[in-house]
């Protein structure tokens, strides 16, 4: 059976001074981990962030769960905007402990807080011993694995991943990517997952998309990505080579 | 001095209903004029501090200009108000603590909504992005802005106290000073000077400095755990 498709964008564009996102076509698939890779400039995070509705294109439409986006109308109900959640590079937490933070989610949204549910998520992100911690005493791998906790939390169903792992070491990049894996394949939900380690990529990804100067260039499934590359930029990126 | 120390006591200790009644028109007045300069200044501050929209310099101009304003020209501006012939002059407002309680709002709300706006603005932009992206709506981000900023906003609350708990020029403008209706701590002073009762205005004097310690110390109280442990 074919997988729903959560996001279909069309002719999207959104300048900023010197820079322009632009993409003609694109699905993104429930059930999917989609893999942005480019370099520092690429578009990115811009495209992140329409897709989240935290900011609105110039042109273009966007069609998220068969409803429509067009500039002007962009701005999703409530209950749309809390199917999505983005998990940005660098931790933003409150001046709070550690439980307090990861049920902001709920508590903003009247749900019922589920303890052993939470536990047992916690406990799979090895942050069960810091839920009386402030905020501000964790390190960077704790912080980034507890805002992954407040994301996964209320079961969005996309997931958008700003470079979650960028500063961290292999054992806390090894357990963010086993827990937004597990829940993926638990819960279905659209990942977009932007990273600059192809690795990570390989790892994680069904699908992968290099994007340069605001264009994607290729856009293919994880096998064919990184066996059989069609786009020139994506054979010599693979290869090591600054094709920026 | 001690001589003032010793009249504040006597009047507190005999329960001096004249003295009381100063201090209640006082407590009521300071009350009911930092709430509703905080109800009025927690948002506006924090509606500045958190958006940008075209005209912002102007406002915040305004707004800084509202905080150093001359009380008693802001009691000039409540007096016409409330005059009999003035806009408002049939609400019989002039000389009552209503008229008081106005002008101690229009000193005090500025004064809490600079130092508000100031407190939010320094919020973690990343962190307000990020409840937004959690599902947060505007007003259940800014409500976590004003916790982040909960000492910045402290402070804002404890100016505005000390704003209208302190004025004199304005209250004694538009309050008139009345005996058992109007007069409060700091018209109180002005007058026992005025008539050589140096040891009752001292005593007054410290009665208010008390009132001003007490209160700024309950509030702190209130906030201890993130004044003292949680601003790192």
């Amino acid at each position: 059976m074919r997988p729903e498709i959560s996001f279909h964008i069309e002719n999207l564009r959104k300048s900023y001074p010197g820079f322009s996102l632009r993409i003609d076509k694109l699905s993104l698939y429930e059930g999917e981990i989609f893999c942005l890779l480019g370099p520092s400039g690429a578009g990115k995070t811009t495209l992140l962030r329409l897709l989240n509705f935290l900011e609105e294109p110039e042109e273009g439409k966007v069609f998220y769960r068969g409803q429509k986006f067009i500039p002007g109308n962009y701005q999703p109900s409530l209950d749309i905007m809390r199917e999505i959640t983005t998990v940005f590079q660098r931790p933003a937490l409150l001046k709070d402990n550690v439980w307090n933070n990861i049920v902001y989610p709920l508590k903003i949204r009247n749900a019922p807080i589920d303890k052993e549910r939470i536990l047992e998520l916690v406990k799979e992100l090895g942050i069960d011993n810091l839920l009386k911690q402030k905020s501000r005493t964790l390190s960077g791998g704790e912080a980034q694995r507890v805002a992954l906790a407040r994301a996964l939390v209320f079961k969005p169903k996309v997931i958008l991943l700003d470079e979650p792992t960028a500063n961290l070491d292999p054992q806390n990049i090894k357990i963010i990517e086993s827990m937004v894996t597990k829940y993926s394949s638990e819960w279905n939900p659209t990942v977009v997952w932007i990273t600059h380690n192809h690795f990570q990529a390989k790892r994680v990804g069904h699908r992968i998309c290099l994007m340069e100067d605001g264009d994607i260039l290729e856009v293919n499934k994880n096998e064919i990505f990184f066996n059989q590359p069609e786009h020139p930029k994506t054979k010599a990126f693979l290869s090591g080579e600054m094709f920026y | 001095m001690e001589e003032g120390i010793r009249e504040s006591l006597r009047l507190l200790l005999e329960f001096d209903p004249y003295v009381y009644n100063i201090i209640g028109v006082s407590l009521r007045v300071a009350g009911l004029a930092l709430l509703f300069s905080t109800l009025i200044g927690i948002p506006l501050g924090t509606i500045l501090g958190l958006n940008n929209f075209r005209g912002k310099p102007v406002v915040t101009a305004l707004l800084y200009t509202g905080m150093g304003f001359p009380p008693v020209v802001v009691g000039l501006f409540v007096f016409i108000i409330f005059s009999s012939v003035g806009p408002m002059g049939h609400l019989g407002w002039l000389y009552n603590v209503e008229a008081i309680i106005t002008a101690q709002t229009i000193i005090a709300f500025p004064l809490i909504a600079g130092f508000t706006m100031a407190a939010v603005m320094q919020v973690d932009r990343n962190l307000l992005s990020q409840l937004m992206a959690l599902g947060a709506t505007k007003f259940q981000a800014a409500w976590a802005a004003i916790k982040e900023a909960r000492v910045g906003v402290l402070v804002a609350i404890i100016a505005g106290f000390g704003g209208v708990i302190s004025e004199v020029g304005a209250v004694m403008l538009v309050g008139g000073n009345i005996e058992g209706k109007t007069r409060v701590l700091t018209t109180a002073i002005v007058l026992e000077t005025r008539k050589g009762n140096f040891g009752v205005a001292i005593a007054f004097g410290i009665i208010l400095l008390a009132i001003a310690f007490l209160a700024n110390l309950s509030m702190i109280y209130l906030q201890k755990k993130h004044l003292f442990e949680d601003n790192g």
